[in-house]
């Protein structure tokens, strides 16, 4: 425990100092930019709905993430998996004369469905195909982000607009609600709170945890114990694809209202980042997804009060994982 | 070993008290402080540049006005930020009126006065104030830069040797629609009335990008799209977007030897990047509907309207006088300025209405009877490109 503490605190001192450095370079005060940041996201109580609008999807990607990586798969792909998710909910969305909530209904499982398959067809490429996750996944983000683009300039596109600005706005009765004062979709909140939950149950407390384990650390001797690689490869991407899903369906209903270009705001990307951070420990995921989050929200006040690039913010998360990095590194060789 | 970590752990409290502690306001009570929200840089030499300039100038001469600004506001830029909630933070830093920048914001913007009834708000480009179930605390502001892009293809059709005039158009709606018509009918007012051409024999070809500006891996590359016009024997390309790809690649063939121009858009100073390639350019001056909005909010005066400003045609380029105005480049000889300033003057006293017909709509069907002029709901709203224009209407 002792040897934790430590740990963070040095971690976190060369954190400061690192990104103290940048900031420093950029010409920013550094004190108040941390302090701007820090007030950007915690300074009311819409400012941490804020920040929890931006944990809902990071969260979801990271739990789907957790599978995958248990099978030691590089599921790159996840943006990709995001965007098929908003798309498959959209489709749904988009169908008249159904009641809102089973149209919200539907729109969840279909997002669930089309990112899970999303997935499968980068698992597929692997085991089938003989085609690296990383590769397979980066070209099937490139094609879903082609997808996306080609609905909202074409079938379902504005009338008379043709622009990346989206699709409609969807009528309100298709928002998830949020509670009075809150930026946040409560829905989001209950969904994402509950996938934990199923995340740890299922990768502590299961048969398919376990395997994923075994697969992960040897395929060749899980093979031994009669547990196909191959099966459950699909089962875990299946899974994360089925998570990122989810979050481009609460993207699209709970925070755009629409569906957009960047649909999936580079979350899956920064939820790769927030994983390997954790070490991939589910316990730590909701804590450093809150941590990116709040940096996310917080860090528009660079431009706002400092005139400073918000960019800055993504500067100061790769520091973190380095530092990180380099900390678990260190613990390693001792 | 314990009571160090207690000291670290002691120092690191204290850090995140004094991080914690609420930021102070410096406003006093007579300050107005009013947000700005660009969709692109506030330094792009363009649309959100021209913005951010009058909002620099209202600070100058409204006494206790303050700006409190962001740029880039676009979903590609600024993932994850939604306008909601920067509205948000800027109403926590005082801001009692938000101006967003781009018809990209309608839905933000309408969103966001519909949460915060007693900040006012201003939308650019848009029309939501027409209608009687939007909010209240919502205005629209526009310029009539239809009369900057007649002046603009009037000087590209005396310029152009060829007879092929680009445009690089942003997206597809019914701004630009109306816009990109009335560069037309500016460059064929100059084709068959001045010059006495045939109107066969002029060319105006569009090439919609996608957004007001380039975004890598989403919308066509203006850049490529400039070069295509040239490289295809457009000698002047127009553009519509909000940042000068069209002129600096006119600029780069010039200097490769290619008598070749373009005309940029929407900032007074956006000639200065390629000013020898630069034939002019059509601006807005955002000072005076913007001031006439604080004014409003100041005295109590605030009504919902929607506001469309025309040119000050006695002192076009007096920016705190004209919301809309066209400044020569070196690159329009002489006589064509002054055949320029006389066409300005028939748009000014209304001898020449191009917006009168016979025109017909691009796919052919009656737009404008003999004689008949159009409204200006029709020239807001329209529907379609017109008869002898080559692009895409939707």
């Amino acid at each position: 425990m002792k040897k934790l503490i430590i740990d963070i605190l040095l971690g976190s001192l060369l954190v400061f100092s690192f990104t103290s450095l940048v900031l420093l370079i950029a010409g920013a005060p550094v004190l108040d930019a941390f302090k701007h940041i820090w007030l950007g996201a915690f300074a009311s109580s819409i400012k941490i709905s804020q920040v929890l609008s931006v944990w809902v999807p990071l969260t979801l990607c990271s739990c789907g993430l957790l599978f995958t990586f248990r099978a030691n798969l590089w599921n790159i792909g996840i943006e990709g998996q995001v965007t098929m998710g908003a798309i498959g909910a959209m489709a749904v969305l988009r169908i008249p004369g159904i009641d809102p909530t089973l149209t919200l209904c539907l729109a969840f499982l279909t997002s669930m469905l089309c990112g899970g398959a999303w997935g499968l067809f980068a698992g597929l490429l692997k085991t089938r195909g003989g085609v690296h996750e990383i590769f397979g996944g980066l070209g099937l983000n490139f094609v879903s982000q082609g997808f996306i683009l080609w609905l909202i300039f074409g079938p379902w596109k504005r009338p008379g607009i043709a622009s990346m600005s989206g699709t409609e706005l969807l009528n309100r009765k298709l928002w998830l609600a949020s509670l009075p004062g809150w930026r946040v979709a409560t829905a989001g909140i209950i969904i994402t709170i509950t996938i934990l939950i199923l995340t740890w149950l299922f990768l502590q407390k299961s048969r398919l945890g376990l395997k994923l384990k075994a697969i992960g650390q040897n395929p060749k001797a899980a093979l031994l114990y009669a547990i196909s690689p191959e099966r459950y490869y699909l089962q875990s991407i299946f899974i994360a694809g089925s998570c990122a899903g989810i979050a481009g369906f609460i993207q699209t209903t709970g925070v755009y209202h629409r569906l957009i270009p960047s649909i999936s705001s580079g979350y899956g990307y920064l939820a790769l980042l927030l994983v390997m951070l954790s070490g991939y420990k589910i316990v730590l995921i909701p804590i450093l997804a809150f941590f990116f989050a709040s940096l996310n929200v917080g860090a528009i006040q660079l431009p706002i009060v400092l005139q400073l690039d918000s960019a800055l913010a993504g500067v100061i998360q790769g520091c973190c994982v380095l530092c990180a990095l380099f900390i678990l590194g260190i613990r390693h060789d001792r | 070993m314990t009571r160090k970590i207690t000291g670290i752990l002691a120092v690191f409290v204290a850090a995140v008290a004094l991080l914690l502690s609420p930021a102070q306001s410096h406003a006093s009570a007579d300050t107005f402080i009013f947000g700005l929200l660009m969709v692109g840089p506030a330094n792009d030499h363009g649309w959100s540049q021209a913005h951010f300039e009058a909002g620099k100038e209202i600070e100058r001469n409204i006494p206790g006005s303050k700006m409190i600004y962001i740029d880039k506001v676009n979903p590609a830029d600024r993932p994850g930020v939604t306008i909601p909630f920067l509205v948000d933070d800027l109403v926590s830093k005082g801001a009692k009126l938000i101006i967003g920048n781009s018809d990209d914001m309608t839905d933000g913007i309408r969103e966001a006065a519909i949460l915060h009834p007693d900040i006012k708000f201003i939308h650019i480009s848009g029309d939501d104030a027409l209608n009687p179930d939007s909010p209240e605390n919502l205005s629209n502001l526009m310029g009539k830069m239809e009369y900057g892009q007649m002046m603009a293809g009037f000087a590209a059709a005396m310029t152009t040797k060829t007879g092929k005039i680009g445009y690089l158009g942003p997206l597809i709606n019914d701004e630009t629609k109306r816009l990109a018509a009335s560069c037309f009918l500016g460059a064929r007012y100059a084709w068959t009335e001045v010059l006495k051409k045939d109107p066969a024999d002029l060319s105006f070809k569009i090439s919609w990008i996608g957004f007001w500006f380039n975004i890598p891996g989403v919308t066509s590359d203006p850049t490529q799209v400039a070069k295509n016009f040239f490289d295809s024997g457009y000698d002047v390309v127009i553009s519509g977007i909000d940042t000068t790809e069209a002129l600096i690649v006119a600029d780069q063939k010039k200097k490769e030897g290619a008598d070749v121009a373009a005309i940029p858009y929407d900032y007074e100073g956006a000639c200065e990047i390629a000013p020898d390639a630069c034939l002019g350019v059509p601006y807005f001056n955002w000072y005076p509907g913007y001031s006439y909005f604080i004014n409003n909010i100041k005295n109590n005066d605030w009504k919902k309207e929607w506001l469309w400003l025309g040119p000050n045609w006695k002192d076009m380029n007096n920016t705190k006088k004209s919301s809309i105005s066209f400044k020569n480049g070196n690159a329009l000889p002489g006589d064509v300025q002054t055949k320029l300033a006389v066409f300005a003057k028939g748009l000014g006293n209304e001898s020449i209405s191009l917006f009168t017909g016979p025109l017909n709509f691009q796919d052919k069907s009656i737009f404008l009877k003999e004689g008949e002029t159009a409204t200006e709901k029709q020239i807001w709203n329209l529907p379609q490109l017109l008869e002898g224009m080559d692009g895409s209407s939707k």
